[in-house]
C-alpha cells in the first residue's frame, strides 16, 4: 500500500483564531472574476471578527498590476504567483501551489467562488488537505466561538442547511452576487508577497484551444425576460428579445426550450443552467418548477406573466400577471418605448 | 494494444425531488413517498462512457456508494449499457460528507485497478456539491476536466473534451488514467430497452462493505462520524415568502402598469 494512503487522517484540530482569512482571487484571461471582491468583503468582515488578516491567494502570469487591486478590495497581503505556467487555469497546477501555501500560512477560513473555475479547484485542493469543504453557500456566520456557520441550498433548492467544519481551514465556495464588496480604496496599504512558483511539468493535461464565448452572459445581466413552454414556437423568442432590448437587457430560457433546441444552452435559467440575480427578472410561461426557481429566486424583482393562476411562479414573485404573454409582452414593448421616446424629448 | 477502454462510472441513488415532501416547520424532508432514480447527470456520465465503448470498445463497471436499496439503480444502470456493478454498502459508510464519500470511492477504485477513465455527473440532486468527481481524481493523484459539454474525441490513450468555465471554451486533450464531470449538454441518455431491462434484472451486483476495502483503506476516514463536515440544520429558503401584487385590470392596463413598474426599476 503506497505511504500516502496512510497519511490519512481527519483528526479534529485544536481552534486557535490565529490563522488569517483566505480568498482565492480567480481570474480568466488576466480579469478578476468580480466574485473576488465580493469574497475579500465578505472575508474583511469575518477577520475582524476574528481579530486576524485577511489574505489572498492570486495565480496567473502578468498579473502584479492586479494584486495591487486585491490590496485596495480589503486584502492585507497578497500571495502573488506568477508564471507563464500558470497563465491558464490548470486544476493540478493551481492545487499543487495553493496547497503548499496553506501548509505554510495555516488559515482558519478558506474562501473560493463557487464558479466553474472554484468549484473545480476547491475540492481538489480540500481532499489534498483532508479538509471539509462546503458548496455553493449563500451565507456566511460565525458562531459564539468563532467557528464558521456556512449557510447553503440542498435538494435542488428546496431546503437551506447550516453546515460547519471540524477541521482546519474551513473551506467553502461562495455564490457569485450574494455577498458585498468593501468600496475601493486607493491607496490601501497592504503588502504583495511573491512566491516562488512550483512548475508542475506534465500534469497529464494539455489545452489544445481555448475560444472566448462571445455568448450572452447571464450571470451578469441586470435584466433578464426568460420565456418557457407557454412560447408556441422558437420565432416567438422574438418577443422577449424585443422586450429585453427595450430594457438593455438579455433573454433567459427555462430547461425544456433548450433541450428542444429552440435556443442555446447558454441562455439557460436553473438547477442545470445558470444561477442568476438581476435587478429584474421576468418570467413568462415558465411554470415555476423547483429546478427553474433554484436559478432565479434571489433575483432582486421578479415578475411573472402566465395564464395560470395557481402556477408556483406566483409564490415566488413580486409582481404577478395573470394573462396571455402573447397578448401582454407587444403591450408593454409599446408602453415602455413611448415612456423611453417621452423620456428623450424632455 | 490494449483490448479498450477500462471505465468507471460513479453514480448515485437520488430520491425523486418532485415527490420528496418538505416539512419546512419541522425542517424535515419525508422520502417515503418519493421513488428513488439515479441521478441524472450520472446519466449523461454513463450514455458518454457508452459512447465511448461504441466506438473504442473495452468495459464499464458503474460504482456506487449507498443503502442496500442502491442495487436498483445500478440495475437500471446495467439495462443502460454497463458491464458490471459495484455497490460499497455498509452502516460504517452512512452519512459521509464529500470527503469521506469520495475516500471512500476512490478505495473502491484502487480495489478495481487498472483503469483508463472515470466519469461521474457534473453534480447530484440532493447534494449538489459538485465536489465528488475532483475530490475522488485527487485521492486517486489522477488529472480530472470538470463540466464537460462534449467529447470531442477520444482513442486508447486520451480524451478530447470541451468544457465552458467562466468566459472561456477550453478544448482539453488529457491522457490516462484520468476523470471527467460531464454536464447534461454532453449528450441524450438514451432508455433502455425491455430486454436489457429483464436481463439487468438478473445480473449480479457485486457488493462491497468496509472489511472489503479493509486492504487498502482507513477504517478511520468512513462514515458521518469521520466526515469533516457536519449539518447542524436545515430549514425553509427564506426567499420563497414574497407575496405577489397581482396586477389588475384589462390587458392593456396590466401591460402599462408593469411597463412604469420597469421604467421606474431599470430605465
Ligand atoms: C435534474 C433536473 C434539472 C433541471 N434543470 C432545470 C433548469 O436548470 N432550468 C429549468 O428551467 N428547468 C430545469 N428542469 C426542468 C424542470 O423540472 C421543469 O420541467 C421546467 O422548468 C418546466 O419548464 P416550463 O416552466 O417552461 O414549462 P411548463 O412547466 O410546461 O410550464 C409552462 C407554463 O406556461 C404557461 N403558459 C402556457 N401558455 C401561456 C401563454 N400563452 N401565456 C402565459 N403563460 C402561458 C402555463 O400555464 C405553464 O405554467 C430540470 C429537471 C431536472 C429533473
Ligand atoms: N454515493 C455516491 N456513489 C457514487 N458516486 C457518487 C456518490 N456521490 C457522488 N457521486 C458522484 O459524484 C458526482 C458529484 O456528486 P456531488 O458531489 O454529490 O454533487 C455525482 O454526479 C456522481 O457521479
Amino acid at each position: 500500500m503506497p505511504a500516502y494512503w496512510l497519511n490519512l487522517c481527519f483528526k479534529v484540530k485544536q481552534v486557535k483564531k490565529t490563522g488569517e482569512v483566505l480568498v482565492f482571487a480567480e481570474q480568466e484571461d488576466g480579469e478578476v472574476h468580480p466574485v473576488t471582491y465580493e469574497l475579500l468583503g465578505k472575508g474583511s468582515e469575518l477577520a475582524a471578527k476574528l481579530g486576524v488578516e485577511l489574505t489572498s491567494v492570486f495565480l496567473g502570469c502578468g498579473i502584479s498590476e492586479k494584486a495591487v487591486e486585491l490590496i485596495q478590495y480589503g486584502a492585507d497581503k497578497v500571495y502573488l504567483y506568477d508564471s507563464p505556467s500558470l497563465e491558464t487555469f490548470d486544476a493540478t497546477r493551481y492545487t499543487t501551489n495553493i496547497v503548499e501555501l496553506v501548509k505554510e500560512t495555516k488559515p482558519e477560513i478558506f474562501l473560493i467562488g463557487a464558479t466553474r473555475i472554484g468549484r473545480s479547484l476547491a475540492p481538489r485542493i480540500a481532499a489534498a488537505l483532508r479538509t471539509g469543504l462546503t458548496a455553493d453557500c449563500v451565507d456566511l456566520n460565525l458562531d459564539k466561538d468563532g467557528n464558521l456557520i456556512q449557510i447553503r441550498p440542498a435538494f435542488s433548492g428546496n431546503i437551506m442547511a447550516q453546515v460547519k467544519t471540524k477541521t482546519r481551514p474551513q473551506m467553502a465556495t461562495v455564490r457569485y452576487k450574494v455577498m458585498k464588496a468593501n468600496k475601493k480604496v486607493p491607496g490601501r496599504k497592504g503588502t504583495v508577497i511573491k512566491k516562488k512558483v512550483k512548475v508542475v511539468k506534465d500534469t497529464g493535461t494539455k489545452i489544445l484551444g481555448k475560444i472566448k464565448s462571445d455568448e450572452v452572459n447571464l450571470a451578469e445581466a441586470e435584466v433578464i425576460v426568460s420565456g418557457g413552454r407557454g412560447l408556441k414556437k422558437p420565432e416567438d423568442f422574438a418577443l422577449l428579445k424585443e422586450l429585453a432590448a427595450a430594457l438593455g437587457g438579455v433573454v433567459g430560457s427555462s430547461r425544456p426550450l433548450v433541450d428542444a433546441g429552440w435556443i442555446g444552452k447558454e441562455h439557460q435559467v436553473g438547477f442545470s443552467g445558470h444561477t442568476v440575480k438581476p435587478r429584474v427578472y421576468i418570467a413568462c410561461g415558465i411554470s415555476g418548477a423547483p429546478q427553474h426557481l433554484f436559478g432565479m429566486r434571489d433575483s432582486d424583482v421578479i415578475i411573472a406573466i402566465n395564464k395560470d393562476p395557481s402556477a408556483p411562479i406566483f409564490n415566488v414573485a413580486d409582481y404577478a400577471v395573470i394573462g396571455d404573454l402573447y397578448e401582454i409582452l407587444p403591450l408593454m414593448v409599446k408602453q415602455i418605448q413611448k415612456i423611453r421616446s417621452r423620456r428623450k424629448t424632455r | 494494444m490494449k483490448p479498450g477502454l477500462k471505465m468507471i462510472v460513479l453514480v448515485k441513488q437520488v430520491p425523486e425531488i418532485e415527490k420528496v415532501r418538505f416539512d419546512y416547520e419541522k425542517g424535515r424532508l419525508d422520502r417515503s413517498s418519493a421513488g428513488a432514480v439515479i441521478n441524472p447527470f450520472d446519466l449523461n456520465a454513463l450514455e458518454a462512457a457508452v459512447q465511448i465503448k461504441e466506438k473504442t470498445g473495452g468495459e464499464i463497471t458503474v460504482l456506487s456508494m449507498g443503502p442496500p436499496q442502491a442495487k436498483e439503480a445500478l440495475k437500471d444502470a446495467l439495462a443502460r449499457g454497463a458491464d458490471n456493478a459495484v455497490l460499497l454498502t455498509d452502516v460504517k459508510f452512512a452519512g459521509a460528507d464529500t470527503l469521506a464519500t469520495s475516500y471512500t470511492l476512490s478505495c473502491a477504485v484502487r480495489k478495481l485497478e487498472p483503469f483508463d477513465l472515470i466519469l461521474c455527473g457534473e453534480k447530484t440532486i440532493d447534494g449538489d456539491t459538485a465536489q465528488v468527481g475532483p475530490e475522488v481524481a485527487e485521492f486517486l493523484g489522477i488529472p480530472h476536466v470538470a463540466y464537460v459539454e462534449k467529447i470531442l474525441d477520444v482513442n486508447e490513450n486520451r480524451v478530447v473534451t470541451r468544457s465552458r468555465m467562466e468566459r472561456c471554451y477550453y478544448d482539453i486533450e488529457m491522457r490516462f488514467p484520468s476523470l471527467i464531470t460531464v454536464t447534461k449538454d454532453a449528450n441524450t441518455p438514451r432508455l433502455p430497452t425491455l430486454r436489457d431491462k429483464i436481463k439487468a434484472r438478473k445480473a449480479e451486483i457485486t457488493i462491497w462493505s468496509a472489511d472489503d476495502l479493509s486492504d487498502i483503506a482507513h477504517e478511520a476516514i468512513f462514515g458521518a462520524s469521520n466526515s469533516p463536515t457536519r449539518v447542524a440544520k436545515v430549514y425553509a429558503p427564506l426567499s420563497s415568502k414574497r407575496k405577489a401584487v397581482f396586477i389588475k385590470g384589462t390587458t392593456e392596463e396590466k401591460a402599462r402598469q408593469i411597463a412604469s413598474l420597469l421604467a421606474e426599476l431599470v430605465l
